[in-house]
């Protein structure tokens, strides 16, 4: 790598991380502009007719959290909010853990909301793609049982549904493989079923090109800001709201680090031309 | 012969997989699950020989005091403490040899295993992945130099794209009238990371693909034989 | 006279029966376990519609409850192929009485080849004869050319670096496991270091981050060793398993690289979020960094932290490029061809849906 001389990484560390912790501590409340990737989702939640079923797969770990916990958190306030049936499932061992923290926050939030009726959490399930090609003939062979046990047919959210069929579309909170890929393959383009979902930050450019226009992905969020630009639609802003000022200020110090690495570069250019001669 | 049997395997399963896609038989279908269960089957005893290697290397290292020692002690006890509250008290959802430690759950609120999952592992978790956030940033400085015409159209694309995903780059050119919007910055960043971006993606996608392809030709033909060890 | 009668008994018959229509039929390309119901009912009073299907045991199940007048419904639930299953359409209005009752069978089919990949199939058997083409005229002796891939032209010069350094070289498979045909691309190249790491008499540490990729990764530097006459030097610690899971195991290859200072880092295979974190501590410990994927969305962090990578479908033909055995670079010349196929294709495609013509785009689309 480059030998010229530039500045000590630490400061840089340090720089970043006060411009990260203090907008998380003093909220600026830099406005949010929506992209139309979010607003695609947005819409596919608002024009879901009401009592429609809907799949969330929590397909992320404690790892990635940060990033997408909070569209998470918010598609699925959403959905119920508009009386949008939602079954979760996982193609993450851990997943289930992270759906079952925003669990634990509706029963505060929305005690009116019934598990079961409103809400049902399947569980994970090993196989990634083969998983999912199975869903789409039947529901009840891969998921036999809910998380806690208690079978699928004594679960009055789950009465008629069998397959992608009894699905109004699936949205997948992706962290890697298997994740949206394996939705959008087989959810989409072998069973014709809307897909969208969120993805952290640095896999967006990745997933971007599934939404095209056959529309194998109906949108996209896309990392912090996707969660930030839905919590924005629906009203409701959250981590990810006060996540973004730090957001903001960490892309433009990172922009003033690029630009002091070029005049550092150019004058060290200069200065190696000048002992040249 | 110990060559040749591994490759009559890799041969056959290889090309019943493929054609497996193409036949709807049940028979065909099952191939593919049933392998996949396999691997799952032969992961799982292979976790043994994983955790006996994790063990094992670090033992040695602590017993023959190796540089930095006591670090190796803190991986030995961290292994040792979440697989016997694992096994003792079980998880959330199972129990463990010792039932499911009611009192700890009354004290703790949580069991055990469950407690440093939420409150030790996900953190550190979490913490190793913020990291990403001080690496790009150091990253960043030394990548986008200027140095040639490929690099000023990395840095003025990044910049822009950057730009363009925070609240000061809406702010910026939010004042522009209506004919003049595409140079609204997050419409610009949007339009950079939806063609240009997505062309090159897939590019990369493709050519991988084939590659892909070509590697798992040559190991199914049996040419590639370096996977199963020497030549 | 007779023609003029049937034409009036058809034309009415068309309105009487012809609104409403209730089929079953077999799901096309499949192993015969789902029927597709159509149905279509055109009555004004029509307020609800309830689909029931008779079990072969003669239970009755209802699968659908709906207010749509048209709709299809899969049933791919307990179906036996060859078996004849009964479905039932009850119409009702806005009292909840019946209205209208359609009755329909099917029979699930067994069908030998999915017509829906045709075009794929089409795909696989043109790259397989292009690559299998190469690969024979590379074995009867015909000269190809291979252009220069730097990042495997400099593993020379890094372990000759590690070596006159006296300091270890690392290499990273990866993070997901054998399955992945990354994770064997980069043990395949782990093979051809092993033995330069043999023959210099350098140490080489293979963190994994799966219990597979260890057995693996073990024999193949063992081989190598062996291969490179220096079976004594093989040291069976220098493959360890460190941790499933993935912050974890970047936790601990970061403390390797802090701890050993490695002269060179190798990280070859699948990656994901913890690409950067890998290389930019790498670079901060000063090695020389080599590193190569297949995954998109890592690539740039790589180029941008290391000091060669492999994008791509090079990190693929790496084996093959450092083997430099014919009939393996012959494959590599396969794949070039495919890539010019898929170059004219594209084209051929943009133009034609230019001009609206839709027959490459739905021949290529899989459903």
């Amino acid at each position: 790598m480059s030998a010229h001389k530039q500045i000590d990484r630490r400061w840089i560390f340090l720089l970043i991380f006060i411009c990260v912790a203090l907008p998380l501590i003093f909220v600026i409340g830099l406005p949010i502009e929506t992209t139309e990737n979010s607003r695609l989702v947005y819409d596919l939640v608002q024009n879901t007719p009401p009592g429609s079923k809907v799949i969330l797969s929590f397909d992320y770990d404690p790892g990635s959290k940060p990033e997408l916990h909070p569209m998470a958190t918010a598609v699925m306030k959403n959905c119920l909010e508009r009386n949008v049936k939602v079954i979760i499932t996982a193609l993450w061992p851990m997943g289930v853990q992270m759906a079952e923290e925003i669990h634990e926050e509706l029963k505060t939030e929305y005690p009116q909301m019934e598990y079961g009726v409103d809400y049902v959490n399947l569980g994970f399930k090993a196989g990634g793609m083969v998983t999912v090609q199975a869903m789409g003939k039947s529901f009840r062979t891969i998921f036999p049982t809910d998380l806690n046990g208690t079978s699928i047919n004594e679960l009055p959210i789950m009465n008629g549904v069998k397959n992608f069929d009894n699905i109004a579309f699936v949205c997948s909170f992706s962290a890697g493989d298997p994740g949206i890929k394996q939705w959008v393959q087989i959810t989409h383009d072998t069973f014709g079923k809307p897909v969208t979902g969120g993805v952290t930050g640095v896999s967006a450019p990745a997933v971007l090109p599934y939404v095209n226009e056959q529309q194998q992905l109906t949108g996209l969020l896309a990392g912090l800001k996707g969660a930030a630009e839905y919590e924005f639609m629906v009203k409701k802003p959250g981590t990810a709201t006060s996540g973004m000022d730090a957001q903001s200020i960490a892309h433009l110090l990172i922009i003033i680090f690029i630009a002091i690495g070029n005049i550092n570069y150019w004058r060290n250019k200069k200065k190696e031309a000048k002992g040249g001669e | 012969m110990k060559r040749q049997i591994p490759l009559i395997i890799t041969f056959l399963v290889g090309f019943i997989v493929i054609f497996s896609e193409f036949i709807p038989q049940r028979f065909f279908g099952q191939i593919s699950s049933t392998l996949e269960e396999w691997f799952l089957i032969i992961s799982g005893f292979a976790i043994i020989l994983g955790q006996l290697s994790l063990f094992k290397v670090n033992f040695l290292k602590i017993k023959f005091k190796q540089p930095n020692w006591p670090y190796y002690i803190v991986t030995l006890i961290s292994f040792v403490v979440m697989v016997g509250f694992g096994a003792f008290w079980g998880t959330e959802t199972s129990s463990g040899f010792l039932g499911d430690g009611a009192k700890i759950v009354a004290t703790l609120g949580d069991k055990p295993f469950d407690y440093l999952f939420h409150n030790v592992y996900q953190h550190l978790s979490a913490t190793m992945f913020s990291l990403l956030a001080f690496f790009i940033a150091s990253a960043a400085y030394r990548a986008f130099i200027a140095r040639n015409v490929e690099s000023n159209l990395l840095l003025i694309a990044a910049v822009l794209v950057m730009l363009g995903n925070t609240s000061l780059g809406s702010a910026l050119t939010g004042w522009l009238p209506e004919s003049l919007k595409f140079l609204h910055l997050p419409r610009i960043s949007e339009f950079i990371m939806k063609y240009p971006n997505t062309a090159g993606q897939r590019a990369i996608m493709i050519g991988a693909g084939l590659g892909l392809i070509g590697s798992s030709l040559r190991i199914i033909l049996g040419i590639e034989r370096s996977y199963l060890g020497g030549k | 006279m007779k023609k003029t009668i049937l034409l009036i008994f058809l034309s009415f018959s068309f309105f009487l029966f012809a609104e409403s229509t209730f089929t079953v039929m077999d799901a096309p390309n499949d192993d015969g376990s789902a029927l597709i119901i159509n149905w279509n009912i055109d009555h004004p009073d029509l307020v609800k519609i309830v689909l029931q299907k008779e079990k072969a045991n003669g239970e009755i199940v209802v699968l659908v409850e709906t207010d749509q007048q048209f709709g299809k419904y899969v049933d791919g639930e307990s179906v036996t192929a060859g078996t004849e299953y009964g479905y039932q359409l009850y119409a009702f209005d806005s009292a909840d009485q019946q209205i209208a009752k359609y009755e329909g069978f099917g029979t699930a089919k067994v069908q030998w080849f999915n017509t829906n990949k045709i075009s794929l199939l089409f795909m696989v058997v043109v790259l397989t004869a292009a690559i299998v083409y190469f690969i024979f005229s590379a074995k009867s002796g015909k000269e190809l050319y291979i252009r220069k891939i730097s990042g495997l032209e400099s593993m020379d010069e890094s372990v000759g670096r590690a070596t006159e350094m006296g300091k270890p070289i690392l290499f990273v498979p990866g993070i997901l496991d054998l399955n992945d045909m990354q994770t064997i691309a980069g043990l395949t190249i782990l093979g051809h270091l092993a033995v330069k790491t043999a023959q210099y008499d350098t140490k080489l540490i293979v963190p994994v981050c799966r219990s597979m990729v260890l057995s693996t990764a073990k024999e193949i530097v063992k081989e190598s060793y062996l291969k490179a006459g220096r079976p004594d030097a093989y040291d069976p610690d220098s493959v360890f398993y460190l941790t499933d899971d993935q912050f974890g195991f970047v936790a601990g290859v970061d403390g390797i690289i802090v701890r050993e200072k490695p002269a060179a880092n190798f990280y070859l295979g699948a990656f994901y979020a913890e690409s950067l974190i890998l290389a930019e501590t790498g670079f901060a410990s000063g090695a020389i960094q080599t590193a190569g994927t297949a995954m998109p969305s890592q690539l740039p962090f790589f180029v941008a932290a290391c000091d060669y990578t492999l994008i791509g479908e090079e990190l693929f033909a790496a084996s093959a490029y450092l083997s430099k055995e014919p009939h393996q670079l012959g494959s590599l010349k396969g794949q070039d061809l495919g890539k010019a196929i898929f170059v004219i294709v594209l084209t051929a495609g943009i133009i034609m849906e230019i001009f609206g013509i839709h027959f490459l785009k739905n021949f290529l689309t899989l459903h």
